[in-house]
Formats: structure tokens, C-alpha cells, sequence
């Protein structure tokens, strides 16, 4: 979906998000988050999943509707833009909303993606990554496309080449399970790796203390310290 | 016409110069809001209930939607005394509003007097709203759903400080005017109400609780035929004024209060989903009784046609 947002579209960093509200009406009462999948000038993009109500009600838009947005919210993700560095970018499933995003920002440097999924027809933005120059490689849990597995698998099956390529850094967006091996190998292998992190959010601003992840230095929001954070610091 | 309603309003010893405040617990410690709103423009701002020591919270989820609102249990997540007048009073400090400092006590009530008595010394501290009605940090019972208990813990307050005290009730009860009464009778300045309803919800492809502590407090304006109801009900036995809230999301909704008795108002989640509803709110409350020719926005309270 392409918003026209010119105020957030200046600012917006990769990994932030929007909080937008669907309808005006009580159902849904609250905003939805939703990352900065794309800029584009004025134009902003969303890529979403229909899995609910509000889901459902953003997928019946039409051009030229108005939405009620707010944003850019939270931290994104750090640029690591040093020639030397190798960035691997991991997406599972629609974790490729807000990696396209940084994608773009990193198109310069060194850099693969690796997009994992159930099945083959949830691979989302393969040729926007190509067509960006990315190094694309994909895995799915049926092996209907790309290496057979979950994508942190097929992520370690790259990382003793990818190693001699030392510094590498990693950033990573997809459900709970994945990004808590993405910390276990970041661990291991002893390189850095920011994740975006999902909590259920009632503000997104702050303000209701509602979407807490535990961190090493106590409960942190991920609305407002996040919703990226390094791997290293989050409790699981 | 150019007419200029009042719309100033006094609770306890404090003069608001509207009654739009927000909701302890909905605002956090106002610097979020910073962004969005003049701060300056609010009636008062009540912070996020405070305990004498930091609390962690609870784990998530904390929050889940429910029809025309949303069940939390965020467990009294604050920094404890100290860190609050270290850290987040001198920002509530320099915005220039009435600040309502919302205490509860975790175990003892006797932590009541503790944390009264230190922000009695603290000058902008404007008044003392107590939280007798936090449904979400596991106890069996609350204080406000005990009234005996509430008017020996009030009378206990009162006599170790002459700021403005606010009463905030739970509506978690049989009959909420007894313990408004008791608050009342106890030497309450004013009486907040409502606290969220004690509810549920259940997530059934995983069967699972959709809170991580199983039940939370209901928000929103699901509960708002509750909180009008109880303003009305209390209004017509106490003389003090009632801070009403519950489900605020625009004027009308606002009016609604006045009209069954509130003096004030407080907005509460509604400020999760448009952060600029106050000010909307303040500018929507004086064009009404401009377009309707009210001189005083006193003159709506508890003006309900029965
Ligand atoms: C910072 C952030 C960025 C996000 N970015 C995107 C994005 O770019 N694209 C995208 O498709 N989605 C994204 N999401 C998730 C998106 O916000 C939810 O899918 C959306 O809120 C669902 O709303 P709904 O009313 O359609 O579903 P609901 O009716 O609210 O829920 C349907 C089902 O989905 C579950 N669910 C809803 N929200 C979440 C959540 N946040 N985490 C886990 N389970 C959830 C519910 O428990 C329920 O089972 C993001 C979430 C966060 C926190
Ligand atoms: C996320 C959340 C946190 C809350 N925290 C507190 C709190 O710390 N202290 C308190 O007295 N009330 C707290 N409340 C209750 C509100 O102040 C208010 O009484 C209630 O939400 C009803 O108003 P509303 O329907 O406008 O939200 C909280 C409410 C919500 C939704
Ligand atoms: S969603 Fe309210 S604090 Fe993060």
C-alpha cells in the first residue's frame, strides 16, 4: 500500500514504523503497527499480511482514501556503511517489510539477503532484491523454493564463507522463535545482529508501558527503545 | 457573538483553568506527549500511579484489544519515589499545569504515608490522587472495594498533609456510592471515577489468555455506560467534586460526564489512539457552550433532565 506522507517520508529510517488507524469507528478502537517497507519521494510503502480485522479493513482501500497515520516511530536499525563490512540481511516470513527499507539504504555496500517462509508462495520482494543488486537466497520450510529449512539454518550454512569476509553484521525481522536463534548464532559466531522485535501495542508512543520486552537492563517498550534492539541485550 | 464560556473549574484547593485532565497511567510522565500536544493547554495532567519502591511490571502481553476498547495489565510498571522526583518530576515541573502525583501502595498501606508525607514537602506537587483501585498487581482484594478499610486509610492520609487529595475508585464493587461516601466522610477533596473493570479475553484457536496475568482492566469506551452511570449515582450522594472518566473519546462523549456530575473530566486510552484528543477536547467543550449560550461550563454539571 503507498501512502503519500511527505513530513514522514523525509524522516523515516529503516526499522521505524507507522501507527495507523484503520477506520473511524471503535472496531478496531486502537492503531495498528505497520513498518516503513519503502520510500519512495513523498511516497511511503507498507507491505502487511491480512491476518485480522484491521488487516482486512486497510486491504479494502482504495486510491485516493484517506488514512489517519502517524509516524516515523521508534528506532531503526544502525547503518553499518563501512566498505569493508559484509551486512546479511534475514527476513522470515513478513519480517521483509521493513529489511527492503534498509535494503535500499544499503544497496552500496557489501551486502546478501536471505528471505525464509513456510512455502514457497509466502516469498515476498525476491525480485525487489535482486533488482536492487542484492544477493538474494531463499529457503522454505517445505523446500518448495531454495535451500530446504528454516531460514537461520540456511543462515549458518553461509556464515563459514561468509566468515573470511570478517566484519559482518547482521539485522534481522520475522517471528519470536527465529530471531531467538538469530541471538543464539550471533552469539556463537560472535558477530553483531540487530533484531526488530513485535509486542502487541495499545500507543505506540510510549506512553501506556503496554508492549514490553525483557532486556538485560529491565523491561524495555519496544515502540520507544525499539523496536530494533542488538541481539546481545535482549532476555529470552 | 465572541463569547467566552468559563470553563475554569476547583477542585479541592486547586484552581483548574479547564477540566480536561488525563488519566493516571495513560500519559506516562507526560514527556511522550511533548511532541504532539501543548502541554500547557491541559487542565491537569495526573501521572502514572507511583509506588513507594520501583516496581518491574508485569510481563507480556500486557495489552490486547477488545470491542470498543482494550483489557491491560501493565502491573504498576513505575521507577518507585525517589527516581520519579529525581527524574521525571522536573520535566512535569517546568510544563506550567496542576500536577496530580497517583500513589498506590504495593503490601502495606502504611507505604500511603510514606509517599504522601515526602510529596507534601515537594511544592509542584499540586495534589495527591490515591490509587486505592489498581486491579492488575495480584492482590485478591482492593482497598476501595473495602470501605471500611478505605476511609481508615484516607482519614489516616489526611491528617499528614493539607494538599489536595483525590479519591480513585474502583468500580469493581456492589455499590460504588458506599465507598464514595466513605471517601467522602474520610476527608477526600475530590473522588476520580472510574478505574478499569476487572475482565478477560481468550484467544481460542490457542486457548490461551490474551493477558499474560489472565484477566486485566477494561478501558475504553466499552465501559463508558458504566462510568456515567456511577458518576451519576455517586453525585447524588456526596458534595465533593467527581473526576469522571471511562471511555472519553471525543465532546459529546465528555458532556455525557458533566451531565451526570462530573466536575472534571480525565481522558484515558483514547490518548493511545489520537494523542491530540485534549486539546480537540478542550477546543470541542468551549464551542459547545458557546454554540449553546452556557456562560459556565459549571452550569452542566450533574444538569442531567430526569
Ligand atoms: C513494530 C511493528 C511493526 C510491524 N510491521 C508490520 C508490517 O510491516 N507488516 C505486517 O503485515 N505486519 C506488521 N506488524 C504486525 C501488525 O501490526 C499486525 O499484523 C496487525 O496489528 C494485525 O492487526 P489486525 O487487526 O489485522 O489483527 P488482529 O485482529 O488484531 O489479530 C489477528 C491475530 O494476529 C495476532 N497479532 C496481531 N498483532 C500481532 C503482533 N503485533 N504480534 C503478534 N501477533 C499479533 C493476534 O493475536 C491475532 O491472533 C508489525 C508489528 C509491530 C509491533
Ligand atoms: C494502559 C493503562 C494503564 C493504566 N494505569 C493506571 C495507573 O497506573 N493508575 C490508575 O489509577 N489508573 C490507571 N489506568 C486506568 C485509567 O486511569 C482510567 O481510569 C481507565 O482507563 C478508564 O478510562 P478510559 O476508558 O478513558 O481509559 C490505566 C489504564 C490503562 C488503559
Ligand atoms: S505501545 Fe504503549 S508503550 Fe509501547
Amino acid at each position: 500500500m503507498v501512502l503519500k506522507t511527505p513530513r514522514i517520508s523525509r524522516q523515516a529510517l529503516p526499522g521505524q514504523f507507522l501507527e495507523i488507524k484503520v477506520a473511524d469507528s471503535y472496531e478496531p478502537f486502537l492503531r495498528r503497527p505497520f513498518g516503513v517497507h519503502r520510500v519512495r519521494g513523498e511516497n511511503l510503502e507498507i507491505l502487511y499480511e491480512v491476518v485480522g480485522k484491521a488487516t482486512e479493513i486497510l486491504a479494502q482501500k482504495k486510491a485516493g482514501e484517506y488514512l489517519d497515520v502517524i509516524g516515523p516511530l521508534g528506532n531503526g536499525f544502525r547503518l553499518n556503511i563501512t566498505h569493508s563490512t559484509l551486512n546479511i540481511l534475514v527476513a522470515g516470513g513478513m519480517g521483509v517489510a521493513p529489511l527492503m527499507f534498509l535494503a535500499e539504504k544499503l544497496a552500496e555496500t557489501k551486502h546478501q539477503v536471505l528471505i525464509g517462509a513456510k512455502t514457497k508462495s509466502q516469498i515476498f520482494c525476491e525480485k525487489e532484491f535482486q533488482d536492487l543488486g542484492s544477493d538474494v537466497k531463499i529457503s522454505t520450510d517445505d523446500g518448495s523454493q531454495g535451500f530446504k529449512g528454516k531460514v537461520t539454518d540456511l543462515l549458518q550454512k553461509i556464515l563459514p564463507h561468509a566468515i573470511s569476509h570478517k566484519p559482518l553484521a547482521i539485522y534481522a525481522c520475522g517471528p519470536r522463535p527465529m530471531l531467538q536463534e538469530i541471538s543464539r548464532i550471533s552469539k556463537k559466531y560472535n558477530i553483531p545482529a540487530q533484531i526488530s522485535l513485535e509486542e502487541h501495542m495499545a500507543c505506540g508512543i510510549g506512553a501506556c508501558l503496554g508492549c514490553v520486552v525483557n532486556t538485560r537492563a529491565g523491561y524495555a517498550r519496544v515502540c520507544k527503545e525499539g523496536p530494533v534492539f542488538d541481539a546481545d541485550k535482549i532476555v529470552w | 457573538m465572541g463569547m467566552n464560556p468559563n470553563v475554569q473549574v476547583i477542585i479541592g484547593r486547586l484552581k483548574l483553568k479547564n477540566p480536561v485532565l488525563v488519566a493516571s497511567g495513560t500519559f506516562g510522565y507526560a514527556q511522550e506527549f511533548t511532541h504532539f500536544i501543548d502541554l500547557k493547554k491541559l487542565g491537569a495532567i495526573v501521572t502514572k500511579t507511583i509506588t513507594l519502591h520501583p516496581r518491574k511490571g508485569n510481563p507480556a502481553p500486557r495489552t490486547c484489544e477488545t470491542p470498543a476498547g482494550m483489557l491491560n495489565s501493565i502491573g504498576l510498571e513505575n521507577p518507585g519515589l525517589e527516581v520519579f522526583i529525581q527524574e521525571k518530576l522536573p520535566f512535569l515541573k517546568k510544563i506550567g499545569v496542576p500536577i496530580i502525583i497517583s500513589i498506590a501502595s504495593e503490601e502495606d498501606p502504611e507505604e500511603f504515608i510514606v509517599l504522601v508525607k515526602r510529596l507534601t514537602k515537594i511544592k509542584e506537587a499540586s495534589a495527591i490522587e490515591l490509587n486505592i483501585s489498581c486491579p492488575n498487581i495480584g492482590h485478591k482484594s482492593l482497598i476501595a472495594q473495602d470501605s471500611k478499610a478505605a476511609y481508615n486509610l484516607i482519614r489516616a492520609v489526611r491528617k499528614v498533609t493539607t494538599k489536595t487529595l483525590i479519591t480513585k475508585l474502583s468500580p469493581n464493587v456492589t455499590d460504588i456510592t458506599e465507598a464514595a461516601l466513605a471517601a467522602q466522610n474520610a476527608g477526600s477533596d475530590a473522588i476520580s471515577l472510574i478505574n478499569t473493570l476487572t475482565g478477560m479475553s481468550i484467544d481460542v484457536e490457542t486457548k490461551k489468555p490474551r493477558l499474560s496475568t489472565i484477566t486485566g482492566g477494561l478501558s475504553g469506551p466499552a465501559i463508558r455506560p458504566i462510568a456515567v452511570r456511577m458518576v451519576w449515582e455517586v453525585y447524588q450522594k456526596i458534595k465533593i467534586p467527581i473526576i469522571g472518566m471511562g471511555g472519553i473519546i471525543d465532546t459529546f462523549s465528555a458532556l455525557e460526564f458533566f451531565l451526570a456530575g462530573a466536575t472534571a473530566i480525565a481522558i484515558g486510552s483514547a490518548n493511545f489512539v489520537q494523542p491530540r484528543i485534549t486539546i480537540e477536547i478542550i477546543a470541542g467543550l468551549k464551542k459547545y457552550l458557546a454554540e449553546n449560550k452556557i456562560k459556565d461550563i459549571r452550569v452542566l454539571v450533574g444538569a442531567l433532565k430526569v
